[in-house]
Protein backbone atom coordinates (compact mmCIF):
# COMPACT_ATOMS: atom_id res chain seq x y z
CA UNK A 1 0.00 0.00 0.00
CA UNK A 2 1.37 3.60 -1.11
CA UNK A 3 1.73 5.68 1.64
CA UNK A 4 -1.16 8.35 0.69
CA UNK A 5 -2.16 9.36 -2.89
CA UNK A 6 -2.77 12.75 -3.31
CA UNK A 7 -6.13 14.23 -2.72
CA UNK A 8 -8.28 13.93 -6.21
CA UNK A 9 -9.89 17.40 -5.94
CA UNK A 10 -6.52 19.01 -5.77
CA UNK A 11 -5.37 17.23 -8.51
CA UNK A 12 -8.16 18.19 -10.53
CA UNK A 13 -7.52 21.74 -9.61
CA UNK A 14 -3.64 21.62 -10.71
CA UNK A 15 -5.38 19.58 -13.99
CA UNK A 16 -7.39 22.79 -15.01
CA UNK A 17 -4.07 25.32 -14.07
CA UNK A 18 -2.38 23.54 -16.13
CA UNK A 19 -5.04 23.30 -19.34
CA UNK A 20 -6.62 26.83 -19.13
CA UNK A 21 -3.99 28.67 -20.95
CA UNK A 22 -4.27 26.50 -23.28
CA UNK A 23 -7.97 26.49 -23.96
CA UNK A 24 -9.68 27.98 -27.17
CA UNK A 25 -13.26 29.01 -27.45
CA UNK A 26 -14.12 26.48 -29.10
CA UNK A 27 -13.02 23.55 -27.02
CA UNK A 28 -14.99 20.56 -26.49
CA UNK A 29 -14.70 18.48 -23.17
CA UNK A 30 -15.82 14.82 -23.44
CA UNK A 31 -15.59 12.42 -20.71
CA UNK A 32 -14.81 9.11 -20.47
CA UNK A 33 -17.45 6.99 -19.02
CA UNK A 34 -17.31 6.43 -15.43
CA UNK A 35 -14.60 7.83 -13.45
CA UNK A 36 -13.88 10.15 -16.85
CA UNK A 37 -17.21 12.11 -16.48
CA UNK A 38 -16.76 12.66 -12.94
CA UNK A 39 -13.52 14.45 -13.81
CA UNK A 40 -14.68 16.22 -17.02
CA UNK A 41 -17.41 17.96 -15.21
CA UNK A 42 -15.34 19.04 -12.42
CA UNK A 43 -12.83 20.49 -15.45
CA UNK A 44 -15.86 21.67 -17.16
CA UNK A 45 -16.90 23.93 -14.61
CA UNK A 46 -13.48 24.90 -13.08
CA UNK A 47 -12.33 25.90 -17.04
CA UNK A 48 -15.88 27.54 -17.24
CA UNK A 49 -16.31 26.26 -20.42
CA UNK A 50 -19.53 27.44 -22.19
CA UNK A 51 -20.31 24.40 -24.57
CA UNK A 52 -22.16 21.92 -23.44
CA UNK A 53 -19.77 18.73 -21.70
CA UNK A 54 -19.90 15.52 -23.91
CA UNK A 55 -19.81 11.63 -22.27
CA UNK A 56 -18.74 8.68 -23.97
CA UNK A 57 -19.21 5.03 -23.47
CA UNK A 58 -16.45 3.08 -24.89
CA UNK A 59 -18.19 -0.48 -24.60
CA UNK A 60 -18.77 -0.64 -28.64
CA UNK A 61 -15.66 0.21 -29.34
CA UNK A 62 -13.54 -2.16 -26.70
CA UNK A 63 -11.07 -4.63 -27.77
CA UNK A 64 -11.49 -7.36 -25.67
CA UNK A 65 -15.23 -7.53 -26.35
CA UNK A 66 -15.11 -10.98 -28.13
CA UNK A 67 -12.66 -12.44 -25.06
CA UNK A 68 -15.38 -10.34 -22.42
CA UNK A 69 -18.54 -9.55 -23.84
CA UNK A 70 -20.72 -6.52 -23.54
CA UNK A 71 -20.98 -4.61 -20.34
CA UNK A 72 -23.97 -5.22 -19.14
CA UNK A 73 -24.89 -1.42 -18.22
CA UNK A 74 -23.60 0.23 -21.28
CA UNK A 75 -24.41 4.02 -21.08
CA UNK A 76 -25.67 5.97 -24.14
CA UNK A 77 -22.59 8.21 -25.52
CA UNK A 78 -23.93 11.99 -25.43
CA UNK A 79 -22.38 14.54 -27.75
CA UNK A 80 -24.65 17.38 -28.31
CA UNK A 81 -22.79 18.85 -30.70
CA UNK A 82 -21.36 18.81 -34.33
CA UNK A 83 -17.65 17.48 -33.43
CA UNK A 84 -16.39 18.17 -37.27
CA UNK A 85 -13.62 20.33 -37.37
CA UNK A 86 -13.20 21.27 -33.65
CA UNK A 87 -10.79 20.95 -30.61
CA UNK A 88 -11.65 18.17 -28.18
CA UNK A 89 -10.51 17.90 -25.12
CA UNK A 90 -10.58 14.06 -24.07
CA UNK A 91 -10.32 13.40 -20.17
CA UNK A 92 -10.75 9.80 -18.57
CA UNK A 93 -9.55 8.96 -14.76
CA UNK A 94 -6.50 6.90 -14.93
CA UNK A 95 -3.87 6.50 -18.01
CA UNK A 96 -3.11 2.88 -17.90
CA UNK A 97 -2.98 0.57 -20.90
CA UNK A 98 -4.53 3.51 -23.15
CA UNK A 99 -6.49 0.58 -25.14
CA UNK A 100 -9.34 2.70 -23.60
CA UNK A 101 -8.62 5.80 -25.36
CA UNK A 102 -7.83 4.47 -28.52
CA UNK A 103 -11.85 3.12 -28.14
CA UNK A 104 -12.55 6.46 -28.09
CA UNK A 105 -10.58 7.78 -30.21
CA UNK A 106 -11.98 5.56 -32.49
CA UNK A 107 -16.08 6.13 -31.18
CA UNK A 108 -14.92 10.27 -31.87
CA UNK A 109 -13.84 9.29 -35.35
CA UNK A 110 -17.28 7.67 -36.18
CA UNK A 111 -19.21 10.92 -34.74
CA UNK A 112 -17.25 13.23 -37.32
CA UNK A 113 -13.45 14.65 -37.95
CA UNK A 114 -11.91 16.73 -34.75
CA UNK A 115 -9.25 18.95 -36.31
CA UNK A 116 -7.77 18.30 -33.02
CA UNK A 117 -7.90 15.72 -29.80
CA UNK A 118 -5.89 16.20 -26.95
CA UNK A 119 -5.58 14.01 -23.56
CA UNK A 120 -6.18 15.09 -20.20
CA UNK A 121 -6.02 11.96 -17.18
CA UNK A 122 -6.28 12.77 -13.78
CA UNK A 123 -3.64 9.96 -12.89
CA UNK A 124 -1.25 8.57 -15.35
CA UNK A 125 -0.27 5.33 -13.80
CA UNK A 126 2.30 4.18 -16.51
CA UNK A 127 2.15 0.38 -17.99
CA UNK A 128 1.42 1.68 -21.59
CA UNK A 129 0.82 -0.61 -24.20
CA UNK A 130 -0.42 1.46 -26.83
CA UNK A 131 1.75 5.04 -28.41
CA UNK A 132 -1.09 6.89 -26.41
CA UNK A 133 0.45 9.71 -23.77
CA UNK A 134 -1.61 12.45 -21.80
CA UNK A 135 -0.93 15.69 -22.96
CA UNK A 136 -2.05 16.55 -19.33
CA UNK A 137 -1.49 14.74 -16.06
CA UNK A 138 -2.17 15.70 -12.70
CA UNK A 139 -0.37 12.96 -11.69
CA UNK A 140 2.45 10.67 -12.83
CA UNK A 141 2.79 7.61 -10.72
CA UNK A 142 4.40 4.11 -11.77
CA UNK A 143 2.33 1.90 -10.09
CA UNK A 144 3.23 -2.01 -10.63
CA UNK A 145 1.27 -4.19 -12.76
CA UNK A 146 -0.58 -6.38 -10.17
CA UNK A 147 -1.63 -3.13 -8.33
CA UNK A 148 -4.99 -0.83 -9.37
CA UNK A 149 -5.84 2.72 -8.83
CA UNK A 150 -9.49 3.46 -8.92
CA UNK A 151 -11.62 6.45 -8.53
CA UNK A 152 -14.65 6.84 -6.92
CA UNK A 153 -17.09 8.93 -6.10
CA UNK A 154 -18.96 9.31 -2.78
CA UNK A 155 -22.71 10.05 -2.11
CA UNK A 156 -22.15 14.25 -1.35
CA UNK A 157 -19.82 13.68 -5.12
CA UNK A 158 -16.61 13.82 -3.11
CA UNK A 159 -13.96 12.27 -5.60
CA UNK A 160 -11.06 10.02 -3.80
CA UNK A 161 -8.44 8.36 -5.04
CA UNK A 162 -6.97 4.47 -3.96
CA UNK A 163 -4.67 1.79 -4.62
CA UNK A 164 -5.39 -1.40 -3.92
CA UNK B 1 -30.97 -28.41 -19.70
CA UNK B 2 -31.63 -24.62 -20.58
CA UNK B 3 -30.05 -24.44 -24.39
CA UNK B 4 -30.29 -20.72 -24.83
CA UNK B 5 -27.60 -20.11 -21.96
CA UNK B 6 -24.16 -21.33 -21.45
CA UNK B 7 -23.34 -22.75 -18.05
CA UNK B 8 -22.27 -19.04 -16.71
CA UNK B 9 -25.59 -17.85 -17.59
CA UNK B 10 -25.02 -15.89 -20.35
CA UNK B 11 -26.94 -15.76 -23.49
CA UNK B 12 -25.61 -18.13 -26.04
CA UNK B 13 -28.69 -18.87 -28.28
CA UNK B 14 -32.24 -16.92 -28.42
CA UNK B 15 -35.04 -19.54 -29.32
CA UNK B 16 -37.66 -18.84 -27.28
CA UNK B 17 -38.43 -16.79 -24.39
CA UNK B 18 -40.49 -19.30 -22.56
CA UNK B 19 -38.38 -19.62 -19.53
CA UNK B 20 -35.83 -17.36 -20.50
CA UNK B 21 -34.80 -15.06 -17.03
CA UNK B 22 -36.25 -11.97 -16.46
CA UNK B 23 -33.16 -10.28 -16.07
CA UNK B 24 -31.72 -11.61 -19.73
CA UNK B 25 -34.37 -9.78 -20.57
CA UNK B 26 -34.06 -6.62 -19.03
CA UNK B 27 -30.15 -6.86 -20.21
CA UNK B 28 -31.41 -6.87 -23.73
CA UNK B 29 -34.07 -4.61 -23.07
CA UNK B 30 -31.04 -2.06 -21.71
CA UNK B 31 -28.87 -3.22 -24.01
CA UNK B 32 -30.96 -1.99 -27.12
CA UNK B 33 -31.45 1.27 -25.33
CA UNK B 34 -27.62 2.19 -25.56
CA UNK B 35 -27.96 1.20 -29.18
CA UNK B 36 -31.02 3.31 -29.91
CA UNK B 37 -28.69 6.54 -30.96
CA UNK B 38 -26.37 4.66 -33.18
CA UNK B 39 -28.58 5.03 -35.95
CA UNK B 40 -28.54 8.71 -35.56
CA UNK B 41 -24.79 8.88 -36.03
CA UNK B 42 -22.56 10.30 -38.69
CA UNK B 43 -21.31 6.57 -39.28
CA UNK B 44 -24.35 3.97 -38.52
CA UNK B 45 -22.15 1.65 -37.42
CA UNK B 46 -20.05 0.36 -34.54
CA UNK B 47 -17.37 -1.85 -34.59
CA UNK B 48 -18.60 -4.96 -32.17
CA UNK B 49 -19.02 -7.44 -34.59
CA UNK B 50 -16.10 -6.61 -36.88
CA UNK B 51 -15.18 -10.06 -38.96
CA UNK B 52 -17.94 -11.57 -37.97
CA UNK B 53 -20.43 -13.39 -40.42
CA UNK B 54 -24.26 -13.85 -39.88
CA UNK B 55 -26.65 -15.67 -42.41
CA UNK B 56 -30.02 -14.93 -42.53
CA UNK B 57 -31.53 -18.31 -43.28
CA UNK B 58 -34.71 -17.91 -44.24
CA UNK B 59 -36.92 -20.88 -45.34
CA UNK B 60 -39.78 -18.94 -45.10
CA UNK B 61 -40.38 -15.88 -47.04
CA UNK B 62 -40.07 -12.29 -44.81
CA UNK B 63 -39.27 -8.74 -45.78
CA UNK B 64 -39.69 -6.58 -42.79
CA UNK B 65 -37.67 -9.42 -39.95
CA UNK B 66 -35.31 -10.31 -42.62
CA UNK B 67 -34.50 -6.72 -43.51
CA UNK B 68 -34.46 -5.42 -39.89
CA UNK B 69 -31.79 -8.38 -38.79
CA UNK B 70 -29.95 -7.16 -41.99
CA UNK B 71 -29.18 -4.00 -40.56
CA UNK B 72 -28.62 -4.63 -37.05
CA UNK B 73 -26.30 -6.82 -38.07
CA UNK B 74 -24.58 -4.04 -40.72
CA UNK B 75 -24.99 -1.47 -37.64
CA UNK B 76 -22.87 -3.82 -35.83
CA UNK B 77 -20.14 -4.53 -38.74
CA UNK B 78 -20.89 -7.68 -38.97
CA UNK B 79 -20.92 -9.28 -42.87
CA UNK B 80 -24.35 -10.22 -43.94
CA UNK B 81 -25.61 -13.35 -46.04
CA UNK B 82 -29.13 -13.44 -46.77
CA UNK B 83 -30.34 -17.34 -48.01
CA UNK B 84 -33.72 -17.43 -48.91
CA UNK B 85 -33.89 -20.73 -49.19
CA UNK B 86 -37.47 -21.61 -50.03
CA UNK B 87 -36.49 -20.99 -54.07
CA UNK B 88 -32.68 -22.82 -53.11
CA UNK B 89 -31.30 -25.92 -52.18
CA UNK B 90 -34.15 -27.32 -50.25
CA UNK B 91 -36.48 -26.85 -53.93
CA UNK B 92 -33.63 -29.10 -54.61
CA UNK B 93 -33.89 -31.68 -51.66
CA UNK B 94 -30.65 -30.75 -49.29
CA UNK B 95 -31.74 -31.34 -46.28
CA UNK B 96 -31.88 -29.09 -43.42
CA UNK B 97 -28.36 -29.90 -41.62
CA UNK B 98 -26.56 -30.11 -44.39
CA UNK B 99 -27.49 -26.76 -45.55
CA UNK B 100 -26.16 -25.82 -42.33
CA UNK B 101 -23.37 -27.93 -42.15
CA UNK B 102 -21.77 -26.31 -45.42
CA UNK B 103 -22.65 -22.68 -44.20
CA UNK B 104 -20.00 -23.26 -41.12
CA UNK B 105 -17.85 -24.95 -43.43
CA UNK B 106 -17.84 -21.08 -44.94
CA UNK B 107 -16.91 -20.14 -40.89
CA UNK B 108 -20.24 -18.69 -39.72
CA UNK B 109 -20.77 -17.13 -36.53
CA UNK B 110 -24.37 -16.98 -36.00
CA UNK B 111 -27.60 -18.23 -38.08
CA UNK B 112 -30.87 -16.53 -37.61
CA UNK B 113 -33.55 -18.70 -38.81
CA UNK B 114 -37.20 -18.39 -40.04
CA UNK B 115 -38.93 -21.91 -40.84
CA UNK B 116 -42.08 -22.68 -40.69
CA UNK B 117 -41.92 -26.08 -38.71
CA UNK B 118 -41.89 -25.19 -34.62
CA UNK B 119 -38.84 -26.36 -33.46
CA UNK B 120 -36.46 -25.89 -36.12
CA UNK B 121 -34.10 -23.27 -34.37
CA UNK B 122 -33.78 -25.48 -32.12
CA UNK B 123 -32.96 -28.35 -34.54
CA UNK B 124 -30.22 -26.32 -35.76
CA UNK B 125 -28.86 -24.54 -32.22
CA UNK B 126 -28.59 -28.65 -31.36
CA UNK B 127 -26.92 -29.12 -34.27
CA UNK B 128 -23.87 -26.33 -34.44
CA UNK B 129 -20.58 -26.43 -33.07
CA UNK B 130 -20.29 -24.68 -29.55
CA UNK B 131 -18.93 -21.03 -31.03
CA UNK B 132 -21.77 -20.45 -33.42
CA UNK B 133 -25.00 -18.91 -32.02
CA UNK B 134 -28.51 -19.17 -33.95
CA UNK B 135 -31.31 -16.62 -33.40
CA UNK B 136 -35.03 -17.70 -33.97
CA UNK B 137 -36.61 -15.61 -36.25
CA UNK B 138 -39.89 -17.52 -36.20
CA UNK B 139 -40.50 -21.05 -36.05
CA UNK B 140 -44.03 -22.37 -36.88
CA UNK B 141 -47.05 -21.42 -34.50
CA UNK B 142 -44.10 -21.62 -31.21
CA UNK B 143 -42.14 -18.58 -31.19
CA UNK B 144 -40.53 -15.18 -32.51
CA UNK B 145 -38.49 -14.19 -29.46
CA UNK B 146 -37.59 -10.91 -31.00
CA UNK B 147 -40.51 -9.70 -31.64
CA UNK B 148 -42.00 -10.38 -28.33
CA UNK B 149 -38.60 -8.03 -26.83
CA UNK B 150 -39.37 -5.29 -29.48
CA UNK B 151 -42.57 -4.66 -28.32
CA UNK B 152 -41.53 -5.52 -24.97
CA UNK B 153 -39.12 -2.72 -25.97
CA UNK B 154 -42.03 -0.51 -27.13
CA UNK B 155 -44.03 -0.82 -24.30
CA UNK B 156 -41.33 0.11 -21.83
CA UNK B 157 -40.63 3.22 -24.01
CA UNK B 158 -44.05 4.30 -23.87
CA UNK B 159 -45.39 2.65 -20.93
CA UNK B 160 -42.42 3.23 -18.76
CA UNK B 161 -42.97 0.36 -16.15
CA UNK B 162 -44.97 -3.66 -16.38
CA UNK B 163 -45.74 -3.63 -13.48
CA UNK B 164 -49.06 -1.50 -13.64
CA UNK B 165 -50.30 -2.09 -17.02
CA UNK B 166 -53.46 -4.39 -18.47
CA UNK B 167 -52.26 -5.13 -22.06
CA UNK B 168 -54.34 -7.34 -24.31
CA UNK B 169 -53.45 -9.38 -27.55
CA UNK B 170 -56.40 -9.36 -29.97
CA UNK B 171 -57.12 -11.88 -32.45
CA UNK B 172 -55.63 -14.98 -34.07
CA UNK B 173 -53.93 -16.06 -30.69
CA UNK B 174 -54.19 -20.06 -31.98
CA UNK B 175 -51.76 -19.74 -34.66
CA UNK B 176 -49.41 -16.88 -33.76
CA UNK B 177 -45.74 -17.40 -32.75
CA UNK B 178 -45.80 -13.41 -32.19
CA UNK B 179 -48.71 -13.46 -29.61
CA UNK B 180 -46.95 -16.35 -27.69
CA UNK B 181 -43.21 -14.78 -27.57
CA UNK B 182 -45.26 -11.64 -26.03
CA UNK B 183 -47.23 -13.29 -23.70
CA UNK B 184 -44.21 -15.49 -22.16
CA UNK B 185 -42.36 -11.66 -22.15
CA UNK B 186 -45.33 -9.51 -20.53
CA UNK B 187 -45.70 -11.98 -17.72
CA UNK B 188 -41.69 -12.66 -17.03
CA UNK B 189 -41.95 -8.64 -16.88
CA UNK B 190 -44.47 -9.13 -14.25
CA UNK B 191 -47.37 -7.47 -16.17
CA UNK B 192 -50.32 -8.43 -14.02
CA UNK B 193 -53.00 -8.46 -16.19
CA UNK B 194 -52.63 -10.09 -19.89
CA UNK B 195 -55.67 -10.58 -21.85
CA UNK B 196 -56.19 -12.51 -25.12
CA UNK B 197 -59.59 -11.34 -27.14
CA UNK B 198 -60.59 -13.47 -30.20
CA UNK B 199 -63.40 -15.61 -31.31
CA UNK B 200 -62.96 -18.88 -29.82
CA UNK B 201 -62.14 -20.63 -32.71
CA UNK B 202 -58.91 -18.49 -32.66
CA UNK B 203 -57.72 -18.66 -28.80
CA UNK B 204 -56.14 -21.99 -27.76
CA UNK B 205 -57.67 -24.19 -25.86
CA UNK B 206 -56.52 -23.97 -22.06
CA UNK B 207 -55.11 -20.39 -22.86
CA UNK B 208 -55.75 -19.80 -19.34
CA UNK B 209 -52.79 -21.85 -18.34
CA UNK B 210 -50.36 -19.47 -19.90
CA UNK B 211 -51.28 -16.66 -17.43
CA UNK B 212 -54.07 -14.56 -19.48
CA UNK B 213 -57.48 -13.85 -19.30
CA UNK B 214 -59.72 -15.14 -22.22
CA UNK B 215 -62.38 -12.64 -23.49
CA UNK B 216 -64.41 -12.95 -26.63
CA UNK B 217 -65.58 -9.83 -26.85
CA UNK B 218 -63.90 -6.15 -27.54
CA UNK B 219 -66.17 -4.33 -25.62
CA UNK B 220 -65.20 -6.47 -22.26
CA UNK B 221 -61.51 -7.39 -23.41
CA UNK B 222 -60.68 -3.42 -24.23
CA UNK B 223 -61.75 -1.94 -20.97
CA UNK B 224 -58.97 -0.36 -19.21
CA UNK B 225 -56.61 -1.74 -21.37
CA UNK B 226 -52.36 0.22 -21.30
CA UNK B 227 -51.91 -1.67 -24.26
CA UNK B 228 -53.78 -2.81 -27.12
CA UNK B 229 -51.69 -5.68 -30.02
CA UNK B 230 -53.35 -6.38 -32.63
CA UNK B 231 -52.71 -9.72 -34.56
CA UNK B 232 -52.34 -10.27 -38.43
CA UNK B 233 -55.23 -12.45 -39.16
CA UNK B 234 -53.94 -15.27 -41.87
CA UNK B 235 -56.24 -15.34 -45.29
CA UNK B 236 -55.71 -19.01 -45.06
CA UNK B 237 -57.46 -19.18 -41.88
CA UNK B 238 -60.78 -18.05 -43.75
CA UNK B 239 -59.89 -20.99 -45.99
CA UNK B 240 -60.00 -23.25 -43.33
CA UNK B 241 -63.07 -22.80 -41.89
CA UNK B 242 -62.60 -20.96 -38.66
CA UNK B 243 -64.17 -17.57 -39.85
CA UNK B 244 -67.18 -16.81 -42.13
CA UNK B 245 -65.86 -14.04 -43.54
CA UNK B 246 -62.94 -10.92 -43.06
CA UNK B 247 -65.91 -8.33 -42.98
CA UNK B 248 -67.98 -10.30 -40.13
CA UNK B 249 -64.21 -10.62 -38.45
CA UNK B 250 -63.59 -6.93 -39.05
CA UNK B 251 -67.20 -6.30 -37.42
CA UNK B 252 -66.32 -7.81 -33.98
CA UNK B 253 -62.71 -7.95 -33.95
CA UNK B 254 -61.21 -5.17 -36.09
CA UNK B 255 -60.37 -2.54 -33.87
CA UNK B 256 -61.92 0.80 -34.62
CA UNK B 257 -62.06 4.09 -33.68
CA UNK B 258 -64.80 2.92 -31.41
CA UNK B 259 -63.81 0.25 -29.94
CA UNK B 260 -60.55 1.76 -29.12
CA UNK B 261 -62.17 4.43 -27.08
CA UNK B 262 -62.81 1.44 -24.91
CA UNK B 263 -59.52 1.29 -24.02
CA UNK B 264 -57.52 4.18 -21.32
CA UNK B 265 -57.59 7.90 -23.33
CA UNK B 266 -53.71 7.30 -23.63
CA UNK B 267 -53.22 3.58 -24.47
CA UNK B 268 -51.36 2.64 -27.39
CA UNK B 269 -51.93 0.50 -30.34
CA UNK B 270 -48.88 -2.17 -31.53
CA UNK B 271 -49.10 -4.46 -34.62
CA UNK B 272 -46.39 -6.91 -35.46
CA UNK B 273 -47.22 -6.03 -39.33
CA UNK B 274 -47.95 -6.74 -42.20
CA UNK B 275 -51.18 -5.19 -41.57
CA UNK B 276 -54.45 -6.45 -42.89
CA UNK B 277 -56.44 -3.14 -42.83
CA UNK B 278 -60.25 -3.12 -43.33
CA UNK B 279 -59.71 -6.66 -41.50
CA UNK B 280 -57.73 -6.63 -38.25
CA UNK B 281 -57.26 -2.91 -37.71
CA UNK B 282 -59.14 0.11 -39.17
CA UNK B 283 -57.00 2.34 -41.26
CA UNK B 284 -57.86 5.61 -38.71
CA UNK B 285 -56.17 3.32 -36.00
CA UNK B 286 -53.47 2.51 -37.40
CA UNK B 287 -52.59 5.74 -38.81
CA UNK B 288 -54.04 7.63 -35.79
CA UNK B 289 -52.16 9.33 -33.04
CA UNK B 290 -52.19 6.02 -30.48
CA UNK B 291 -50.45 4.23 -33.02
CA UNK B 292 -46.70 2.86 -32.73
CA UNK B 293 -46.94 0.61 -35.43
CA UNK B 294 -44.13 2.38 -36.92
CA UNK B 295 -41.80 3.07 -33.94
CA UNK B 296 -42.02 -0.97 -33.10
CA UNK B 297 -40.27 -1.20 -36.59
CA UNK B 298 -37.29 1.20 -35.56
CA UNK B 299 -37.05 -0.64 -32.48
CA UNK B 300 -36.88 -3.57 -34.00
CA UNK B 301 -33.41 -3.04 -35.27
CA UNK B 302 -32.30 -1.65 -31.83
CA UNK B 303 -33.35 -4.81 -30.33
CA UNK B 304 -31.65 -7.31 -32.59
CA UNK B 305 -28.26 -5.45 -32.11
CA UNK B 306 -28.42 -5.89 -28.90
CA UNK B 307 -29.57 -9.40 -28.80
CA UNK B 308 -26.68 -10.11 -31.48
CA UNK B 309 -24.05 -8.33 -29.56
CA UNK B 310 -25.00 -10.08 -26.50
CA UNK B 311 -24.61 -13.11 -28.74
CA UNK B 312 -21.37 -12.75 -29.93
CA UNK B 313 -19.21 -11.05 -27.16
CA UNK B 314 -17.24 -13.35 -25.16
CA UNK B 315 -18.55 -16.37 -26.60
CA UNK B 316 -16.99 -19.37 -25.61
CA UNK B 317 -14.67 -20.39 -28.33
Amino acid sequence: MHASLPDANTLIARLADAIAPTLTPDTLIVGIHTGGVWVAERLHALLQCTKPLGTLDISFYRDDFSRIGLHPQVKPSNLPFDLEGRAILLVDDVLHTGRTVRAAMNELFDYGRPASIRLAVLVDRGGHELPIRPDFAGLTIAVPDHQNINLSRLDDGHLTLTLA
Amino acid sequence: MNLQLAEDGRLRHLLTLDGLPRAIITQILDTAESFMDVGEREVKKVPLLRGKSIFNLFFEPSTRTRTTFEIAAKRLSADVVNLNIATSSQTKGEAILDTVDNLAAMHADMFIVRHAQSGAAHFIARHVAPHISVVNAGDGRHAHPTQGLLDMFTIRRYKGEFHNLTVAIVGDVLHSRVARSQIHALTTLGVPEVRVIGPKTLLPAGVEQMGVRAFHDMEAGLAGCDVVIMLRLQNERMKGARLPSAQEYFKFFGLTPEKLALAKPDAIVMHPGPMNRGVEIASEVADGPQSVILPQVTYGIAVRMAVMAMLAGGATA
